[in-house]
C-alpha cells in the first residue's frame, strides 16, 4: 500500500520565522467576544439585577412576583402560544417538507419552496401582523370570526405564517436523509406502506421532528414585535409583561421585575434547547 | 460596578473604542460662551434673562447646533410641524429618538445615556413619571411662565404642564350617532371597542379606562367601575385587543377607540366617516408636562426649545399645539391677550360640564388597582 507522503521536506518557506506564529486559540476570539457581549454579558446582567431591587441593592423580594397568579399566566400564555404554533407548525410544515422532498430534487417546484420558506420563515413583526389585521377582521378580505380576536388562536394563526416555513426549511434534510434502499428493502418483506412508517420511516425522523418543533418552540418564545403589533391591551405573554415592567407610565414600571421575567424565559429557553440537543444526539445515531 | 466577564473583555475593550471615537465626533456637549465672551453655563441658568436674554440664549443654542427629542410622533399634536418649524427659525437640527416610546422610556433613556451627546435633552411626558424623576431634570422657568397656571407647573420649574385634552371616544359613523356608553354593549359592535395601549403600562389608556369609569357613575378615586364596564364589553365580544392605530383606523379595523381628544379628531385620523363624543359626566381632561433633563448634552438648545414651545407667537409652540387640536396650558392668557389662534381653536371640541383632572394619588390608584385586575377582566 502506497501511503502518499505529505510532509514537505527541505528548506521552510521563505516566510517561514519572519512572524509570531499566532496561538491556536487566537482564531476563536471574534465569536467568543460576539457571544460573550451580546449573549452571556446580557444574561449575566440579567441574572444578577433579578436580584436586586430598583435602588441596586440585593433583595430577593422580586420572587414573591413568582407567586403571583397573574406572572404565572404570562408564562402560561407563553406556553400555551408556543406549544399550538410550535406543534402546529410542525405538523403542518413537516407534510409540506414530504410533499416537497418526494418530488424532483432538481425541480423548479422544488426550489421554489425553499426560496419562499427562506423568506417567510423570516417574515414578522408590524408588516405581518398589519397584513392579518387587512385580511381577517371587521372589514376583512378574508371573514371575521370572533375567535380571531381570542388568544391564542388568532395570534397562533399568525405566527404559523413564519413556523410553517421553517419546519420545511429545518426538516427538508431529515427528509432527504431517508434512504430510498430502506423503503425497498421493506417492501420486499413485505412491509404495507403503513408498516414502513410505523416502524422504519417514523422512527427514524421522530427525533429530528421532535427537535425541530422544539426549534419552533423556542422561536415563538422569543417572539415579541408580532404579537405587540398584533394587540397591545392586554399582556397575554412574557415578552410583553416585560415590555409593560419596563416602561409602564402610569407609575408600575420595574426594571428589576422585568429582569426577573427574563430571567424565568431564559430558564424555559434553557430546558427547551437542553431536550433540542439531546433530541439532535439521538437523530444523528440513526442516521450515522 | 459590575464584575467583568472574561469572555466579553477583549470585545468590550474594542467596542468601547469604537464608541468612543462615535460619540467624540458627535458631541457638542461642553458648557457655552456667550458672543460677548463672558462664560455662560446654560446648564445651571433658570431663566433666559439670567444667561443674558432670548439673543444670548439663541446663539448659544446655534452654536451647539443640535436638539435631541425623544418619543415624540410627528403625528401627535402637531409635532411634526413643531419640529420642522424649530429646525428652520433657528438653524438647529432636531433628533427625534423613539417616536412611540413611552414616558417611562423617555426617563430610561436620560438613565441609561446619560452622559453621552444622544441622551434626551427635553422630555414631554405624563404626570406620574414627572412627579416621580424631579431628581433628573433642571429648572426652568421660561419667559411666558406667568402665564401658565399656578396648579400646572412645579413652583421652581422642574415641570410644567404643556398642552392637554379631553378623553373622547372615537368611532366610525358607519354606527350612526353615539351618546352613551351603554351603546357600545349592542351587538353590532362585536369586536370594534378598542383603547389606545394597554393601561397598565399607557397613560392614554388608563384615563380610557378612567373616563368609562366616570360615565358609569365611579369616582376617580376607585376606577373599578370602568374595569367592570371593560369586562361587560368582554363578555358580550365586543372588546377589541388588537392595537388601535392610525393605520388601523384607516384600514377599518379599529371601529371604535378610547383616546385623548387631540389624537382622535376626524382631522388627526385621517378617516372622513370618523366621530368624536365625550359622555355626559365623563369629562376627563389631561394634560402632558415639559422637562429639561439635567445633564443635557445640548443645554441651551433645550432651553430655547422651551421658550420655543411657550412662545405665544403665531409659529410658537402655544398655537401649534393648538392647530394640532391639543389644548395650549397658556391657552386662557392667550385668550384673553389676544394672541391665540382662534379659527384653530373654535375647531376644537366643545365640551359640557366640569372637567376632571386625576390628582396623583389618584392615578397610582387605579394603576394598582389596574395590575390586579386589568387582565382577569378582559383576559
Amino acid at each position: 500500500v502506497d501511503v502518499v507522503a505529505t510532509t514537505k521536506t527541505g528548506a521552510p518557506p521563505p516566510w517561514a520565522g519572519r512572524r509570531p506564529s499566532a496561538p491556536a486559540w487566537a482564531g476563536t476570539v471574534p465569536f467568543f467576544a460576539y457571544v460573550g457581549i451580546f449573549l452571556l454579558w446580557p444574561t449575566g446582567i440579567v441574572v444578577v439585577d433579578a436580584f436586586k431591587n430598583p435602588n441596586g441593592a440585593w433583595a430577593f423580594s422580586n420572587f414573591t412576583e413568582l407567586g403571583n397568579s397573574l406572572v404565572r399566566g404570562y408564562f402560561i400564555g407563553s406556553l400555551k402560544l408556543c406549544l399550538i404554533s410550535s406543534l402546529a407548525g410542525a405538523v403542518f410544515g413537516a407534510i409540506l417538507a414530504y410533499a416537497v422532498a418526494s418530488g424532483n430534487p432538481d425541480g423548479i417546484v422544488r426550489r421554489l419552496y425553499i426560496a419562499v420558506s427562506g423568506v417567510l420563515a423570516q417574515f414578522g413583526g408590524v408588516t405581518l401582523a398589519f397584513a392579518f389585521l387587512v385580511l381577517i377582521g371587521p372589514v376583512g378580505l378574508l371573514f371575521h370570526a370572533s375567535w380571531y380576536f381570542e388568544f391564542p388562536w388568532g395570534i397562533g394563526l399568525i405566527y404559523g405564517y413564519f413556523q410553517i416555513p421553517l419546519m420545511v426549511l429545518v426538516f427538508l434534510p431529515a427528509i432527504d436523509g431517508l434512504k430510498v434502499q430502506w423503503r425497498e428493502a421493506s417492501e420486499n418483506l413485505g412491509a404495507s406502506a403503513w408498516q414502513y412508517w410505523r416502524h422504519v420511516g417514523g422512527p427514524l425522523l421522530m427525533p429530528a421532528f421532535l427537535g425541530a418543533t422544539l426549534l419552533l418552540f423556542a422561536n415563538a418564545l422569543s417572539a415579541f414585535a408580532t404579537i405587540q403589533a398584533w394587540e397591545n391591551q392586554i399582556a397575554y405573554v412574557v415578552p410583553q409583561q416585560i415590555a409593560t415592567a419596563m416602561s409602564s407610565e402610569v407609575g408600575l414600571s420595574n426594571v428589576n421585575v422585568a429582569d426577573l421575567l427574563a430571567l424565568g424565559m431564559v430558564i424555559m429557553v434553557a430546558i427547551v434547547m437542553t431536550g433540542y440537543a439531546l433530541l439532535l444526539r439521538r437523530a444523528g445515531r440513526w442516521l450515522r | 460596578v459590575r464584575s467583568p466577564y472574561k469572555f466579553a473583555l477583549a470585545g468590550v475593550a474594542v467596542l468601547t473604542v469604537l464608541a468612543a471615537g462615535c460619540s467624540s465626533s458627535s458631541s457638542s456637549s461642553t458648557p457655552t460662551s456667550t458672543s460677548s465672551g463672558s462664560a455662560v453655563n446654560w446648564a445651571t441658568e433658570t431663566t433666559a434673562a439670567g444667561g443674558g436674554g432670548m439673543n444670548a440664549l439663541v446663539a448659544a443654542a446655534k452654536k451647539e447646533g443640535t436638539l435631541n427629542v425623544i418619543a415624540l410622533p410627528p403625528t401627535w399634536a402637531n409635532y411634526g410641524a413643531i419640529i420642522s418649524t424649530f429646525e428652520k427659525q433657528y438653524g438647529i437640527t432636531v433628533n427625534s429618538a423613539n417616536p412611540t416610546g413611552t414616558s417611562q422610556d423617555e426617563v430610561n433613556a436620560v438613565k441609561t445615556e446619560n452622559g453621552t451627546a444622544r441622551a434626551p435633552d427635553v422630555l414631554d411626558i405624563g404626570m406620574a413619571v414627572a412627579l416621580a424623576n424631579t431628581n433628573l431634570f433642571a429648572p426652568y422657568e421660561v419667559s411666558t411662565w406667568h402665564d401658565i397656571p399656578g396648579a400646572q407647573k412645579e413652583p421652581t420649574g422642574l415641570w410644567y404642564q404643556d398642552y392637554g385634552g379631553y378623553m373622547a371616544v372615537g368611532y366610525s359613523s358607519k354606527f350612526g350617532t353615539i351618546t352613551s356608553l351603554s351603546q357600545l354593549l349592542g351587538p353590532q359592535f362585536k369586536n370594534a371597542v378598542a383603547l389606545n395601549g394597554n393601561p397598565t403600562a399607557a397613560n392614554a389608556a388608563l384615563n380610557g379606562v378612567m373616563m368609562a369609569n366616570l360615565a358609569e357613575g365611579g369616582s376617580p378615586n376607585n376606577i373599578a367601575d370602568g374595569v367592570n364596564f371593560f369586562a361587560k364589553l368582554k363578555q358580550a365580544g365586543n372588546f377589541s385587543p388588537i392595537s388601535a392605530t392610525g393605520a388601523t383606523i384607516k384600514a377599518g379595523t379599529t371601529l371604535v377607540v378610547f383616546n385623548w381628544d387631540y389624537l382622535n379628531l376626524p382631522s388627526y385620523v385621517g378617516v372622513p366617516n370618523w366621530k368624536v363624543f365625550v359622555p355626559s359626566g365623563a369629562v376627563l381632561g389631561g394634560y402632558y408636562a415639559q422637562a429639561i433633563n439635567k445633564q443635557a448634552p445640548h443645554p441651551a438648545a433645550a432651553r430655547l426649545w422651551e421658550e420655543f414651545l411657550y412662545s405665544q407667537s403665531g409659529t410658537g409652540g402655544q398655537n401649534l399645539w393648538l392647530q394640532g387640536g391639543a389644548r395650549p396650558v397658556e391657552q386662557q392668557a392667550m385668550t384673553v391677550n389676544g394672541t391665540i389662534n382662534s379659527s384653530a381653536a373654535s375647531r376644537l371640541p366643545t365640551i359640557s360640564g366640569t372637567p376632571v383632572f386625576l390628582t396623583h394619588t389618584q392615578a397610582t390608584d387605579a394603576a394598582t388597582y389596574l395590575a390586579a385586575n386589568w387582565a382577569k377582566a378582559v383576559g
